[in-house]
């Protein structure tokens, strides 16, 4: 095997990896912001395929179904903080962690019942459809490609609405110091919808789009919020840039254990996140 | 309702002889099915009260703590498939190791965190274990192990208990229930116990006493998982069967909703959790196949209505006083008219 | 069809044909009136194999209404369990069939992990269990019992005939791919041991978790090993999730695909042209031309509005067993000696070919060879005739 088979699987790990960023993302941000163990955040992800896979069958196209898609997840996720999470802001994390545990419940017999258990598929869109040959032997689909670049762009507008704007100005001082920020008079309650609602949107639209590679079903929310997790435990909690970094390392440490040590791919990803927990406790980039 | 004067010192002792009294006699009316659902719940009640002893007495939470049954139930289950061993003697003791041992592991690297961290560093940790017995097919995969053998305690050719007697494995484990109440709650008393409970209410305290903060909290982590680790035991003595899912956080967190819905840090309330929610499981799974939203409903309101559990029914009245009154939230009010099936 | 209606839950006695004999507190066998049995089905109706426990479970009512709604001249007694496919909770789901609703015949189930744990139990018990697809070979192995029969097929026979198709075909090495589980593991088993049998060389086993279905790093994998050919085996999502994405990287019509027939059931419709030239073996295909299989087509898509397919075909075939059986003891299920006598000895016209029962309770039945041509089926011929399952460790 050359060096580009292992050129390959890097892409396919990075791929990997930015799609757990996407969902970490959010996951941090609710964590470092709002206080909260958000252990519903893989349902928002699933609701977002099943929002992909219902829509692109209802309008017909792919894109238009994720464009309508989005926004229907964000307000559903603001539905939520408003009639759940809103009484777990001062309550004990334990207490948060079994609520949003019963919200994975709800919402995964919720989606049964719309969608039915069936496993779906979300076709890839007729203009994304082929592959290229990137060697004699190896193709690479253009729909992978389509992901990690979309990813690439959101990642950005990410960075660019934390680093420029005022909400991205709040959310890195909440982060930092909340207490100091409620004191000098920022609305934490729209503070914590504007995250909130930011963290689902994200995690949807990294559903919607995965829609097409991983098959749509009921327990899809769960590997991808365990690894979720691992990415923010290792990048640090309410980092972005580790949520970024935590997430490459972690997406091509599973790629390329899947590949090389089969029997302990999964293994492989945790034992990585108790080095880097050894090492340094708090994570890779630590916000505070 | 009953009197506030009540003291919890007196009224759970109590309760606990009331309910081990109740499932003592319990086989000699029930009928069968129910008599192994009373055996589920009793494995499931030792399980709760192990990780009661963390949460409620220490207040470290752990989203992992089916790891370590579920570690001893596939070392019990492994020496009896493949190495024919169905000697109580050697089996239980090895499967105590085991899980002890991993306790000692995952707890030493997660008491160097606490709170939020300590959630997510035993959520992956047991994540971790379960993808260990998951992934290497040694352990058979996904689908896990069978076994048909039963433990059995033999003392020089004389049988003790045949655990594949279903009134003996019944009332061995209705022993170890007690045996493992007796044990905790005397622990609790006991001046380790006294520092234990002042390293949750004020770890820098203890540790300005004198007393190693992480120390203690690993001791307890590990006899925690001791414990649990004789749950799993029990549960492959039980069913004979052994699964990764028998690993995965859900069943972690399906344990500590049981801890809180008895009251945690009460012993006994762990236990009441575990026969209300299993027979709250069996109940609603006649009603209706979405029984998951159910429960799903069951588990936020409990955390939203009874954080202090059944038991603080007894001990403190009916749960904090901003509490009652309140309106249905919108969530439950669609349970009422939303299951259709 | 014929008005059987599932109430929506998890465990619920069926209504309809069966409605005259739930009426409650009546004595089981009342002088006079007719026999009746308790008939427990333990499949999956939620979750990835919710399709197939459906089907199974309609092919039987459909075989239950030709025969009049009575087995033997029994009136039969239907409740159902949802097993949701999850080892975990069999113990808990088994026992309250046979302990609970006390059922005196068990149907069940698709998944071989949960079939695995319920075999203790309904051995120790004696529950008659008639497992209409779960193929693990210790069913009819180590774990065969009077009591216990099979109507589908071991995951050894389905894919054991398919090694020597693939030498024949002229290639030599080959990679395995399939979920990490017994019957992935299995049915690679069978097809491994005679292709090496036979001078083939297995480059490379992968082995994803169940039910992941993200392939892509395996896929690249794949193309860099460059083998003559690739044997997988998937079903459902996960094989229309691998057909497509097989295609996607590239190696569709570069390394040839084949498998145990499962791997093309039911998925056809969805795939397009990417399946194109896949070939599989398998104890039946929807093309077979028996006037039986076509009767049962037509009859299956008229009562359910659905396509039939292999395990509609298994459930129709595990009512023939039952019947079989319950007729030799004019419905008389506490025979159990000539009962089991009976079904042992029973001939069954299936939609697949007439088969019989092995000593082990296994069908001994020709293996097809088939093709996927212009998104259809089409039998190539038997890949191999009366294949029986070795039954190694069965002492019956």
């Amino acid at each position: 095997m050359d060096y580009t088979y292992y050129l390959i699987q890097a892409m396919n790990g990075i791929q990997y990896g930015f799609l757990l960023f996407l969902v970490a993302s959010g996951l941090t941000l609710v964590f470092g912001i709002m206080g909260i163990v958000n252990l519903a955040h893989g349902a928002f992800y699933m609701v977002g395929a099943y929002l992909a896979y219902w829509l692109a069958g209802a309008t017909g196209n792919f894109f238009l179904g994720v464009a309508v898609g989005v926004p229907i997840g964000v307000v559903l996720g603001l539905v939520i903080e408003r009639l759940g999470f809103v009484h777990l802001y001062h309550r004990d994390h334990l207490l948060q962690v079994l609520f949003t545990f019963g919200m994975i419940l709800v919402i995964g017999e919720l989606i049964t019942i719309l969608w039915g258990d069936d496993v779906h598929g979300v076709s890839v869109p007729a203009m994304l459809a082929g592959s290229v040959a990137l060697t004699d032997t190896q193709a690479y689909p253009v729909y992978r490609l389509f992901i990690s670049a979309a990813c690439i762009a959101t990642a950005g507008g990410l960075l660019a609405l934390i680093r420029y704007t005022r909400l991205g100005m709040m959310i890195r001082a909440s982060a930092s110091n909340r207490e100091m920020v409620e004191l000098m008079g920022v609305d934490v309650n729209r503070l914590n919808m504007a995250v909130f609602g930011l963290g689902v949107g994200l995690a949807a639209f990294a559903g919607m789009i995965a829609a097409p590679v991983n098959s749509v079903h009921p327990t899809m929310g769960d590997d991808i919020l365990i690894m979720s997790f691992v990415v923010v435990v290792v990048g640090g909690v309410g980092s972005i840039q580790g949520a970024f970094w935590g997430a490459m390392l972690i997406g091509l440490a599973d790629t390329f254990g899947a590949v090389f040590l089969p029997e302990a791919a999964g293994v492989v990803v945790y034992a990585l996140m108790a080095l880097v927990l050894v090492w340094r406790p708090s994570g890779l980039f630590a916000a505070r | 309702m009953m009197s506030r004067a009540l003291s919890p010192t007196v009224v759970l002792p109590l309760l606990f002889v009331v309910v081990a009294v109740g499932l003592a006699l319990y086989p000699l009316v029930g009928e069968t099915f129910y008599v192994r659902l009373m055996a589920k719940i009793i494995v499931l009640g030792i399980l709760a009260m192990s990780l009661d002893l963390l949460v409620g007495y220490t207040g470290l939470v752990s989203l992992g703590h089916a790891a370590f049954s579920g570690a001893a139930g596939y070392i019990t289950a492994t020496l009896i498939l493949k190495a024919g061993v169905t000697d109580m003697a050697l089996l239980l003791p090895a499967s105590l190791a085991v899980s002890a041992l991993l306790a000692l592991v995952i707890g030493w690297i997660s008491v160097r965190t606490s709170g939020i961290y300590f959630i997510m560093i035993t959520l992956a940790l047991g994540q971790m274990t379960y993808l260990f017995f998951h992934d290497v097919s040694y352990w058979g995969g996904t689908d896990g192990i069978s076994v048909w053998d039963k433990p059995v305690l033999a003392v020089g050719g004389w049988t003790l208990l045949e655990l594949s007697d279903r009134m003996v494995f019944y009332y061995t484990a209705w022993a170890c229930l007690v045996a493992v109440y007796v044990g905790l709650w005397l622990l609790m008393r006991a001046p380790f116990g006294q520092i234990v409970r002042g390293v949750r209410i004020n770890p820098g305290r203890t540790q300005a006493l004198g007393h190693d903060v992480h120390r203690h909290q690993l001791a307890v982590f590990v006899i925690a998982g001791t414990i649990a680790g004789l749950a799993g035991f029990l549960e492959v003595a039980r069913s004979g069967f052994m699964s990764p899912a028998h690993l995965g956080w859900h069943e972690s967190a399906m344990v500590l909703i049981i801890v809180i819905l008895g009251g945690m840090g009460t012993l006994v309330g762990p236990v009441i959790g575990a026969l209300t929610l299993v027979l709250l499981e069996d109940w609603v799974a006649d009603l209706t196949s979405h029984w998951k939203l159910i429960i799903g409903l069951f588990v936020i309101a409990v955390v939203l209505f009874l954080p202090n559990g059944l038991v603080s029914l007894l001990t403190r009245g009916a749960g904090p006083s901003w509490l009652r009154g309140r309106r249905a939230t919108p969530a439950e009010a669609q349970a009422e008219g939303g299951d259709d099936g | 069809m014929s008005g059987i209606r599932f109430t929506p839950s998890r465990r619920a006695v069926l209504g309809g044909a069966a409605a005259a004999a739930t009426m409650a507190g009546l004595p089981r066998f009342a002088i006079g009136s007719p026999p009746r049995i308790k008939v427990g089905f333990m499949l999956p109706y939620s979750g990835t194999y919710a399709k197939l426990g459906n089907n199974i479970t309609d092919a039987f009512m459909l075989r239950m209404a030709e025969l009049g709604d009575t087995l033997g001249g029994a009136e039969v007694e239907f409740v159902r369990v949802d097993d949701e496919s999850a080892p975990p909770k069999a113990v808990d789901n088994i026992t309250e069939l046979v302990l609970k609703e006390e059922v005196d015949v068990v149907v069940g189930t698709v998944h071989s992990g949960v079939v695995q744990a319920m075999a203790p139990i309904v051995r120790e018990e004696g529950t008659l269990t008639i497992v209409p697809n779960a193929g693990a070979n210790r069913i009819t192995r180590e774990l065969c019992a009077p009591n216990l029969f099979r109507t589908s097929f071991s995951s050894w026979q389905a894919n054991y005939p398919c090694g020597d198709v693939v030498l024949k075909d002229g290639h030599k090495k080959v990679v395995l791919i399939s979920w990490n589980y017994a019957a992935g593991k299995e049915m690679l088993g069978g097809f491994t041991e005679s292709f090496t049998a036979g001078g083939g060389e297995i480059v490379k086993e992968i082995l994803l978790d169940f039910p992941n279905d993200e392939f892509q790093a395996y896929l690249t994998d794949i193309a860099a090993l460059q083998p003559d050919a690739v044997y997988a085996f998937f079903s459902g999502g996960g094989a229309l999730k691998f057909i497509k994405d097989y295609a996607a990287a590239g190696l569709h019509g570069q390394i040839p695909l084949y498998g145990p027939g499962f791997l093309t059931e039911g998925v056809l419709g969805g795939v397009g042209d990417a399946a194109e030239g896949i070939k599989t073996t398998l104890h039946y295909s929807v093309a077979l031309d028996n006037p039986l299989n076509l009767k049962f087509r037509e009859a299956f898509q008229s009562a359910t509005g659905r396509e039939s397919d292999v395990f509609a075909v298994q459930g129709y075939d595990t009512a023939t067993l039952l019947a079989k059986g319950l007729e030799a003891v004019q419905g008389d299920i506490s025979a159990k000696r000539d009962l089991y006598a009976a079904m042992e000895a029973a001939e069954i016209e299936s939609p697949r070919g007439t088969f019989r029962m092995s000593k082990a309770h296994n069908p001994i039945q020709d293996i097809y060879l088939r093709e996927v041509r212009n998104g259809q089926d089409h039998i190539l011929g038997v890949a191999a005739e009366d294949v029986e399952d070795p039954a190694t460790g069965c002492s019956l």
